[in-house]
């Protein structure tokens, strides 16, 4: 009964999408609880990323539902869906280049931002509205700047730097929008073993500091098995099964799908 | 040398409505990466709109032009969203076509409607009318043009650089993926784009009117606003307006004393110079996308 009455945080039910004959996802239900760490991993061309389109509105799947805080947001545009207050970074990043850090970071605060053209227009100190609005984003915008240690990088163009710095900008830009549920795809990917100890750190303390809840996608087998609550596996578009991160370990279609062979078996342990 | 000064001024007062031109071609290219070809025309229907509505209709000047104005606004929201967001699966290149495309259409509209042969717009001040300053002169509308176009530039810069909505339009630019996920309806952005543009170009329709007005009207300044803008950097609101007046001052300079023949000639013999020794334009802060 209790579980019936308390209101789902974020669910996917029965989802399918194809494109052309392919079915790039085949019938994915699982649901997400507030504040957890929820992976998902598979091979290459499982469909991971297309779930996470499909979750942020780029895709528009072919049925199923997608409920995100007991509203359905399938099939919604992706400016509508950032708005509830789904965040998101990419496996290849997606900045605004030319921009600073701080500007990148900035527009995260968009959806904030009340002045229009009329108020901005007569910010003339900054004890006016528009004024005093900027202040309040720009102190937000330096908490997520000191918490990412990205001082240095403040005022450089983004595309101008390193490819791990431009993943944590990133991730910053999508923490200024104050998510509710925050899609990481691939945050490691191309990042050296010391920028990943500081990613998984990252990701752990937005988990407990910010209260956020993480949908993951990850290749690094030990991070996920490190950090995750619980993880889904799946392949070819199919789950093939989803549980803790022991669970998931220990059942042998993952072995076979993802890992291959047995011997591998000790690596993820 | 007075001869010379004449010379030079006329060139910045006919710079004036290519700079207009120039400015909405560069605020749809800041967005969208489209050059806008039916720029002209889509100022040449809001202007044979307003000579209907004075001419026929007897209303006086202050309801018809700032009704031009809201016609145009309206015409380029229209224009984006039932013709250009229709494009399946769109490439810059596309949708160049596309606009190519609305341009005859426009035309053909316009011709067919109001007749090819030329007419005389009512206007306020009379573009035969001049102001003198000592041995110079200059025709009250070439004043008020080169004002106008001063003034819209300012504005528009600031309202890019400053505005919430400007921000948004640079965020599209850059990264239209990215924009969206940051809640930005960029749809809505390139509508918003598409109307102030064509609010600019009405503009520039308004004051070149008095003194030429037929349906071929807006091809040249449309045509020199371009240069103007790919002298500028494409990008750059400033850079395409003095990219305009450099334009002008040569053209005029070259018609004075060169040959009157090759006058418009010159403006794209200076866009093949540019693109040869400074292909960034000349204003535009040039990023290299890094691979």
């Amino acid at each position: 009964m209790e579980t019936k009455n308390r209101t789902i945080f974020f669910e996917v039910c029965n989802l399918s999408i194809s494109f052309g004959g392919l079915d790039a996802l085949n019938d994915i239900s699982f649901e997400v609880h507030k504040g957890e760490i929820f992976s998902i991993i598979g091979p290459n061309g499982a469909g991971k990323t297309t779930l996470f389109n499909c979750i942020n509105g780029i895709y528009k799947p072919d049925g199923g539902h997608i409920i995100f805080k007991g509203q359905k947001i399938q099939g919604k545009r992706p400016d509508y869906v950032a708005r509830l207050g789904i965040g998101r970074t990419f496996q290849n990043i997606e900045l605004f280049t030319h921009m600073s850090t701080m500007e990148n970071l900035m527009l995260g605060r968009h959806r904030y931002i009340k002045a229009g053209l009329l108020r901005g227009a007569i910010m003339w100190a900054k004890r006016s509205f528009a004024g005093r609005e900027e202040v309040a984003h720009r102190r937000k915008v330096e908490e997520i700047i000191d918490f990412l240690d990205l001082q240095s990088v403040r005022n450089k163009f983004v595309g101008s730097l390193p490819y791990g710095t431009q993943k944590q900008v990133e991730l910053g830009r999508a923490l200024a929008m104050e998510p509710e549920l925050l899609l990481l795809d691939e945050p490691c990917s191309g990042m050296n073993s010391e920028e990943k100890q500081d990613m998984i750190f990252w990701i752990k303390d937005i988990q407990d500091a910010l209260g956020i809840t993480i949908l993951l996608i990850e290749h690094d087998m030990k991070m996920v098995m490190d950090i995750s609550n619980r993880i889904l596996v799946i392949n070819f578009g199919k789950i093939v099964t989803e549980g803790s991160p022991e669970e998931v370990q220990k059942h042998p279609e993952v072995l076979r799908a993802y890992l291959g062979e047995q011997d591998n078996l000790e690596n993820i342990a | 040398m007075g001869e010379l000064v004449q010379t030079l001024v006329s060139g910045i007062a006919v710079g004036s409505s290519y700079a207009l031109m120039g400015l909405a071609m560069v605020i749809i290219y800041k967005t969208s990466e489209v050059i806008n070809f039916a720029q002209g025309e889509m100022a040449l229907l809001s202007v044979f709109l307003t000579y209907m509505v004075l001419e026929y209709y007897h209303f006086p000047f202050y309801v018809a032009f700032p009704s031009a104005l809201a016609f145009a606004l309206l015409l380029g929201f229209f224009l984006e969203f039932a013709v250009l967001r229709r494009a399946k699966e769109p490439n810059v290149l596309g949708m160049i076509i596309i606009t190519i495309g609305l341009e005859m259409i426009l035309m053909g509209f316009v011709s067919w409607k109001f007749g090819a042969e030329p007419k005389t717009m009512r206007f306020p001040l009379s573009p035969y009318d001049s102001l003198s300053l000592g041995e110079i002169f200059v025709s009250s509308l070439e004043a008020l043009t080169f004002v106008v176009a001063l003034t819209l530039m300012t504005v528009l810069f600031l309202f890019l650089r400053y505005s919430k909505l400007g921000i948004a339009m640079k965020a599209t630019q850059q990264n239209k993926m990215a924009a969206r996920l940051m809640g930005i309806r960029t749809n809505r952005i390139l509508m918003i784009t598409w109307g102030i543009s064509s609010l600019v170009g009405c503009t520039a329709g308004l004051l070149i009117a008095p003194t030429i007005m037929q349906p071929y009207m807006m091809w040249d300044p449309m045509l020199k606003g371009f240069a103007a803008a790919v002298l500028g950097g494409m990008t750059s609101l400033p850079g395409s307006v003095f990219g305009a007046y450099i334009i002008g001052v040569v053209e005029n300079l070259f018609g004075g004393y060169v040959s009157i023949e090759f006058k418009s000639a010159v403006a794209f013999f200076i866009i093949v110079l540019v693109l040869c020794i400074k292909p960034s334009g000349l204003f535009a802060r040039h990023y290299v996308k890094k691979v």
